[in-house]
């Protein structure tokens, strides 16, 4: 009924091959980006931004950058967190080396550097598939973190051996560092989430998403089909490193303030792979609908006793907590493997033939 | 107006004034002591309908893999529209105008039956990462060029129905259409056809030959085929060629081979 199709007849192929065929989505869409942008910011406190919207939205770009090179091009990578660090120290030397520079430039630039070591560590892709290149990439993992920690150099020399952002502002306002308003911050990551998530729709439904697509079904016959594998899988890396890179500058400078070299080990690198899977592979909108899930439901269920006037310890509340979010977790992917996007798909082809069952 | 056969003389006329447009001098093929292929000579002319068949293992899919450069031969020169060729790897070979389609079929199947032809069509597409991240302009222009391209191919071949359709969950006729309309993508001059027509029931057999020959007519596609259903065989292809045990054993037009004794030794065996 919501999603009658009728009467949206297409013309011309621009009009078909449009970013929403169906009004609907549109309309969708519209209303999603007015509540992030205008709604959540009327009614938001601190602890909303730093603990639900800020990490939502981080760990979403972190899952699209994923996904690109897991769900798009089908190369497995379990390195995720050690890419985000090479973002975030990135940014972080190029803030040190050149203070005077915008933050914006500076973060877009440490995206190379990230892409850069995420090629370098793709090189093995073009010789070992599956597992064996999901383990190829935990060296890559292991490696990271060892040289953030033995390289003083990347940390400025500091005696604890962490990095920590200062406070630094565009055109006058604060954006990073303690005094920073949380909502200036989320601004500033929500902008930056919806352009490389606008990108992101446009290179996989083009030339490059198709190139990886063919490469993930099926290698020998995208060779054969002209696809050059090594410049596709590369590509793949490289896009997909920049994004996560990007996102883990954005961790650190908007979100944390401050990290450790093993804030970006193996653990991360997991509830990534977890939020890329169960939103969806090979799906923009997954990542969102699995970093709410992963990253905003324990929070949510870590308020409600309160909300409803229960003491509960916190710490059986934590017990109650992974169970629930484990069990929510074994039931979606036992109701829709292909994750939560798919799940959202077969609703709304439900809904469009509604209420007719075919 | 009765239509009368061409006489045998007239066929073979008609097959030599055509221009060569794959030439194969002695290529040998070897996978350590294993020989695919031993010595192998015979020419693809321009506009011909060429089949190649032989008992299974004879090493016509080596071939196929040899003419699109999948496979390296250790030795034999290959001329390819008057340019002799050294090293060759599939993607140039595609570039060059040598698509295929595969026994198995071998399609993108996550992907829709418009994107698996709008694949075929990758080489083709120039425009960089800029443009594609903002899908407009010059990136949507070519799209659209493309697309209009693919909509000719899937009218050709009668897909309409099924463009939006995950290529994984079509029947195996379909599929093999789709492959088909996926290599006619890359607007090839020479189309290698592996088995078009392997596990078809007769109808789909019949739609099939229809396509083949539309492709050959209409295009002016050059094919090269292999198949083991000997009617259609014999009635599509213009001149046919025969391998057993990785050597040549025959070579003319349909009715030639058809009589030659030792195709039929080779397929019906020899008492011992």
């Amino acid at each position: 009924m919501f999603y009658r199709t009728s009467g949206q007849f297409k013309t011309t192929y621009e009009s078909d091959q449009a970013l929403f065929p169906i009004k609907q989505d549109m309309f969708l869409l519209v209303v999603i980006l007015a509540i992030m942008y205008a709604i959540f910011p009327m009614f938001a406190s601190e602890f909303t931004y730093k603990a639900l919207l800020v990490p939502v939205l981080i760990y979403s770009l972190a899952s699209l950058g994923l996904n690109i090179l897991t769900g798009y091009a089908g190369q497995l990578s379990l390195g995720t967190a050690g890419f985000m660090g090479v973002g975030a120290y990135a940014c972080y030397k190029i803030t040190t080396i050149f203070p005077e520079m915008n933050i914006i430039i500076a973060l877009f630039l440490s995206g190379f550097f990230s892409a850069a070591v995420g090629v370098a560590f793709g090189l093995p892709s073009l010789r070992i598939k599956g597992f064996y290149l999901a383990i190829a990439t935990l060296a890559s993992q292991f490696f990271l973190v060892w040289l953030f920690e033995k390289w003083a150099w990347l940390y400025n020399y500091n005696a604890s051996g962490a990095i920590e952002v200062r406070t630094m502002d565009i055109f006058g306002l604060v954006v990073t560092g303690p005094t920073a308003s949380p909502m200036v911050q989320y601004y500033f990551v929500l902008g930056i989430v919806s352009v490389v998530t606008f990108a992101m729709i446009n290179v996989t439904r083009g030339r490059y998403g198709r190139t990886w697509k063919a490469v993930r079904d099926m290698d020998i016959a995208a060779e054969l089909v002209g696809i050059n594998l090594m410049r596709a899988k590369l590509s793949a890396f490289a896009v997909s490193s920049y994004i996560v890179g990007i996102a883990g500058a954005l961790m650190v400078f908007f979100w944390k303030g401050a990290a450790e070299p093993n804030l970006f080990d193996i653990p991360m690198s997991f509830q990534i792979v977890f939020i890329a899977i169960i939103g969806g592979l090979g799906s923009v909108m997954g990542n969102f609908l699995g970093a709410i899930l992963i990253v905003a439901l324990p929070v949510v269920l870590g308020l409600l006793p309160e909300l409803l006037g229960l003491t509960i310890g916190s710490a059986t509340m934590e017990h109650v907590n992974v169970m629930v979010v484990g069990s929510l977790i074994i039931m979606f992917l036992i109701v829709e493997p292909h994750g939560l996007a798919r799940f959202w798909a077969l609703i709304r082809e439900k809904l469009i033939i509604w209420p007719f069952p075919h | 107006m009765t239509v009368m056969d061409p006489t045998l003389e007239e066929v073979k006329r008609r097959a030599e004034e055509r221009e060569v447009l794959l030439d194969l001098e002695n290529v040998s093929l070897s996978f350590g002591g294993v020989k695919a292929i031993t010595n192998i000579s015979f020419n693809i002319k321009k506009g011909e309908i060429r089949a190649i068949i032989g008992p299974n293992g004879a090493g016509k899919t080596s071939m196929l893999n040899v003419i699109n450069g999948f496979y390296q031969p250790q030795e034999g020169v290959i001329t390819f529209n008057g340019e002799k060729r050294s090293s060759m790897k599939p993607h140039l070979a595609v570039s060059q105008g040598i698509a295929r389609t595969f026994q198995n079929v071998a399609l993108f199947k996550g992907m829709s039956t418009l994107d698996n032809i709008m694949a075929g069509r990758a080489t083709r597409m120039k425009r960089n990462m800029f443009w594609q991240m903002l899908y407009w302009g010059p990136a949507q222009r070519e799209e659209i060029e493309h697309r209009k391209k693919v909509e000719e191919i899937i009218d050709f071949l009668e897909i309409q129905h099924i463009r939006r359709t995950p290529v994984g969950t079509l029947p195996y006729g379909l599929q093999k259409r789709v492959e088909l309309a996926r290599a006619l993508a890359m607007e090839p001059e020479l189309l290698l056809l592996d088995e078009p027509m392997a596990g078809m029931n007769l109808e789909e057999k019949e739609d099939m030959s229809r396509f083949i020959l539309d492709v050959n007519d209409q295009l002016g596609t050059t094919i090269a085929l292999i198949e083991h259903d000997m009617g259609v065989v014999m009635d599509l292809s213009d001149r046919v060629v025969v391998l057993d045990y990785g050597r040549k054993i025959a070579d003319g037009v349909p009715e030639e081979v058809q009589s030659n004794q030792e195709v039929i030794d080779a397929y019906l065996g020899l008492s011992h």
